[in-house]
């Protein structure tokens, strides 16, 4: 088939010369997408926390509408790991050993303030972990004893964003990665303050 | 106890038909189920475009603000009994002397680490001048531990966002002073 060129105007490489119902797309997209609509968590409730997790993937907040409500019971399945509670010194490495188990790209949650911090654990708990992230590091945290299904949901979202700025390709001519994009939260629960720090900070990146 | 003891009351199993045995009734009873919710009320909000409802914002616990006077002060005057009063011990607070006339001091810092905060309102109970407050915003994630340490200015700017919607708490509105 031979494409009519009768106005002379540049055509574009590839867009709109395939038949309709083919869609093109770039490698980098239709792996982001794919990523980002099959996040499955791992099934990690250690505590209160985690009846709110069950909650947002029960039916009325319902975390299948984001591709996310396959709760695997196997770290070698899960993609995402929501560290649901308080985690003591004896789960720590545990909770580090599930971790490793799990295949790239995985990213984690750390939900409620136990988690996130040590919550009210923190000046005389003598058996809980000073934040997860001290053990594993932590892409998303959410805040609240315990944070509502929303705030989670929330937390999933912001997962998807940092999934779907991912790059994949390099520069031209050189072997420099080009850097991943991490866009602001779409959604609410992000307060605006005039801070002069940059957004993107080195920690927050995707490694590996 | 014997098994032959007259005390003991011997059911038999009941007797079931051929639709029993194929398991009919229970399949239709379990479709019958099935069928129900299908036809039932949907339950399921679509969160991000469907908010939820908060009854009474203004004794929902959510994301702190600190409130300011008619002049735009911040209306803290760094007591420090929200810091003491705090279980999570989140609140950090420094303050100096007061350039204003109708106050000792006041809080050159305010910092709360919402990452440690357990939410559970003691701060705005201890507060005798109603400066800080708790809103009713409650889907606060972060990327990072950095941009959760909320400052003066960021709690300021909470304030803000959140005034029109919530004005000041006082026992008239429900609130808990």
């Amino acid at each position: 088939m031979t494409v009519s060129n009768e106005l002379n105007l540049p055509k574009p490489w590839i867009e709109g010369r395939f038949e309709e119902n083919v869609i093109t797309t770039t490698v980098e997209q239709a792996i982001n997408w794919a990523r980002q609509s099959s996040i499955w968590p791992m099934t990690f409730g250690l505590a209160c926390c985690a009846i709110e997790m069950m909650a947002a993937g029960a039916s009325r907040y319902d975390m299948d509408r984001f591709g996310a409500g396959a709760f695997r019971a196997t770290p070698r399945q899960a993609d995402l790991m929501i560290v649901a509670g308080t985690v003591t010194y004896k789960m720590a490495s545990r909770v580090r050993r599930l971790y490793n188990l799990m295949p790239d790209p995985k990213f984690v949650i750390a939900m409620g303030a136990c988690t996130v911090g040590g919550g009210p654990y923190f000046k005389w708990g003598y058996h809980v972990v000073k934040g997860v992230d001290l053990v594993v590091p932590v892409d998303v945290y959410v805040p609240g004893c315990p944070p509502r299904p929303e705030a989670l949901l929330e937390g999933l979202m912001r997962i998807q964003d940092k999934i779907r700025g991912h790059k994949i390709h390099v520069q031209k001519g050189t072997n420099i990665k080009i850097p991943d994009e991490l866009p602001l939260p779409h959604h609410s629960g992000y307060v605006d303050a005039p801070a002069d720090q940059d957004p993107l900070l080195d920690h927050q990146k995707i490694t590996g | 106890m014997k098994t032959d003891d007259p005390n003991i009351n011997w059911v038999e199993e009941p007797k079931l038909g051929l639709a029993g045995r194929m398991y009919l009734p229970l399949l239709i009873g379990g479709l019958t189920t099935t069928a129900r919710h299908t036809v039932s009320k949907k339950v399921t909000v679509s969160y991000p475009e469907q908010e939820p409802e908060i009854a009474n914002k203004l004794i929902y616990r959510g994301v702190h603000r600190l409130n300011k006077d008619e002049q735009g002060r911040v209306k803290c005057v760094a007591c420090f009994l929200c810091a003491t009063a705090c279980p999570a011990h989140c609140i950090d607070i420094i303050g100096v002397e007061s350039p204003w006339p109708d106050r000792e001091k006041y809080p050159e810092s305010f910092v709360i680490d919402e990452l440690r905060c357990i939410y559970c309102g003691m701060c705005e109970e201890a507060c005798p001048v109603d400066a800080v407050e708790l809103t009713s915003m409650y889907n606060l994630t972060g990327r990072s531990r950095e941009e959760m340490i909320f400052d003066k200015e960021k709690l300021l700017s909470v304030y803000d966002a959140t005034k029109d919607d919530e004005p000041m708490k006082s026992a008239e509105f429900g609130g808990t002073v």
